[in-house]
């Protein structure tokens, strides 16, 4: 019982850090930056995913791997890389900066731990499907984790990716969306109803689970109990 | 990788460049352990139904998806795979532009994407179909080679080379069926070298993929004129070499043919270059001419869009004398 109870104290201060820097970050980088909205949004997630659920062997985030398809929200992922000692904390103040590896979305960049550049939208989510799939090629016992926003949700290409990879059996892909309900210009009813995600997902022959997105406990106990299921999963991360 | 003899370069020239390359990629599957070819739905247009049956491991079938087709081929590549896609070449290209750009261009990640009947070849089925676009859209991405081949072998050769490439190619397949073949015995190929067919003093032509041997028609009767003309088969449209554009400067005339629109292709690469150096001859564009005009079929099409040799020929006298 206490394991579980250090377990997710250590989460939970992993996340506070993160909160912390993406805060630290924003400031610095001056008023017209930062979307950190969206950053804030999936805090809790990343700190999960990186803090205990991942098999992330060390820095080299080699076996178990991370595409954050939604690239705006990477004060988020750099404050997690930051947090595992891949991204230098003074580095973190370079974000948006002229000549900085930190910029408003991810760009791939093997020594930080970045293997995708995101921010067009919908584009991770395929990065990941080829990703599951090298994986199960190369018969490795590793999953991939994916963070997509329910406003790029929006786009086409997202379910072509939700089509193939329950078609190419990826049960090693873990889909996370974050459903914080709001998108560029307004809430995701105002912009374009999402409607039932849910059904939605489980009729492209998902796995699908929704849960608190900021309750670290549910989280946990989400991403664990996924693992045994052998399909490709989706968790959908409420506001 | 591939063994070259006569009876195999007279079936790529009866099959065409579409099947020949469903042949290449079926020779090759079996020497390359980590090679992997991806389709949206076009197995049997590609030639690859026995690659297909025979390499089901290798094989990958997204659907009809171009956009996750190009994502999910990049991170294979990433994760160290020999990656190929294949589809008509405006779904193949235009489709999943955005695609191309992020994870060909930015991101570096390589791959070789084989647009299937480029140019005019599918008139019958409309221009959702036809393809005068696709070198124009691309060139303007950084970290991508295009490669138009003007026949059989060279689309083998083309083939083989992407995979070693150290950037994302896209190889243009352009004519029908009973091609012409204009490499009858094995030649050095290297991306980004074009290749000089035939000598002469006075013109210049630059051609590509099916238009190579109009350029070779085109010189051959212009010879009986006593007009002499050079033959170079620009196989690689980019990177464009600039060393062969200087070569020819002093001609009185350069002439580009392509089976594209004249702006963004073959001729608009070439004329960046002159432009460049300066003092240039004067260069006539073949091409289509930046419409949607003609519907038929594909001799319709290049007759109406003056893509003929006799059409050519005509343009070339005339810009000559105006010149004397």
């Amino acid at each position: 019982m206490k394991n579980i109870e250090k377990e997710i104290n250590d989460i939970r201060n992993f996340a506070k850090n993160i909160r912390i820097s993406i805060l630290n970050m924003s400031l610095n980088a001056g008023a017209n930056s930062s979307h950190f909205g969206g950053a804030l949004s999936i805090v809790e997630i990343l700190a999960t995913l990186f803090s205990s659920v991942m098999n992330i062997d060390g820095k080299k985030l080699i076996k178990d791997r991370f595409i954050l398809s939604k690239g705006h929200a990477c004060l988020a992922y750099y404050a997690t890389l930051s947090e595992i000692g891949l991204i230098k904390k003074k580095d973190l103040l370079t974000f948006e900066k002229n000549n900085t590896k930190l910029l408003g979305h991810p760009v791939k960049n093997d020594k930080i731990g970045i293997d995708f550049s995101t921010g067009s939208l919908g584009m991770g989510f395929s990065s990941a499907i080829g990703v599951a799939l090298a994986i199960k090629k190369k018969k490795k016992p590793y999953n991939v984790y994916v963070v997509l926003g329910d406003g790029e949700c929006n786009e086409g290409s997202v379910w072509e990716g939700a089509l193939s990879a329950p078609n190419l059996e990826l049960n090693n892909l873990n889909v996370i969306v974050d459903n914080n309900g709001f998108q560029q210009t307004g809430s995701n009813k105002d912009i374009m109803n999402l409607l039932d995600l849910k059904k939605k997902w489980e009729s492209f022959g998902w796995h699908v689970e929704e849960v608190d997105g900021h309750n670290i406990d549910a989280l946990n106990k989400i991403f664990s109990n996924v693992k045994k299921i052998n399909k490709p999963k989706v968790i959908i991360a409420k506001l | 990788m591939i063994e070259i003899n006569k009876s195999k370069i007279k079936i790529w020239s009866t099959i065409g460049q579409r099947a020949t390359f469903g042949m290449v990629a079926y020779e090759i599957a079996n020497k390359i352990n980590n090679l992997m070819v991806l389709t949206c739905d076009v197995s049997t247009s590609a030639g690859l139904d026995r690659f297909r049956k025979n390499f089901p491991e290798k094989f990958l079938e997204l659907g009809i998806s171009e956009q996750n087709m190009i994502g999910v081929a990049a991170a294979l590549s990433n994760e160290n795979f020999k990656v190929m896609t294949t589809s008509f070449a405006p779904f193949q290209t235009m489709r999943c532009c955005e695609q191309i750009k992020v994870n060909l261009g930015y991101m570096k990640q390589k791959i070789t994407m084989v647009g299937l009947a480029s140019g005019l070849v599918l008139g019958p089925l409309g221009y959702t179909h036809c393809c005068i676009e696709d070198v124009g859209v691309l060139r303007s991405i950084p970290n991508l080679t295009i490669i138009s081949p003007a026949d059989g072998l060279e689309l083998a050769k083309s083939v083989v080379a992407s995979l070693n490439h150290n950037q994302s190619t896209y190889i243009r397949l352009t004519g029908s069926s009973n091609a012409p073949i204009i490499y009858n015995k094995d030649y050095n190929f290297k991306i980004g070298k074009p290749v000089v067919l035939k000598k002469g003093k006075d013109i210049a032509i630059f051609a590509t993929g099916s238009m190579v041997k109009v350029a070779i028609d085109v010189s051959k009767r212009l010879e009986e004129e006593e007009i002499s003309a050079s033959v170079i088969n620009i196989h690689t449209i980019k990177p464009m070499d600039t060393s062969i554009i200087k070569k020819y400067l002093k001609s009185k005339l350069f002439v580009s043919i392509e089976e594209h629109n004249i702006m963004g292709g073959l001729g608009s690469a070439i004329s960046e270059e002159t432009s460049k150096i300066g003092n240039g001859p004067k260069h006539i564009f073949c091409g289509v001419n930046d419409a949607y005009l003609h519907h038929g079929d594909y001799k319709h099409l290049l007759e109406n869009y003056d893509l003929t040799a006799d059409k050519i020929i005509k343009k070339i006298k005339k810009n000559l004398k105006v010149r004397s």
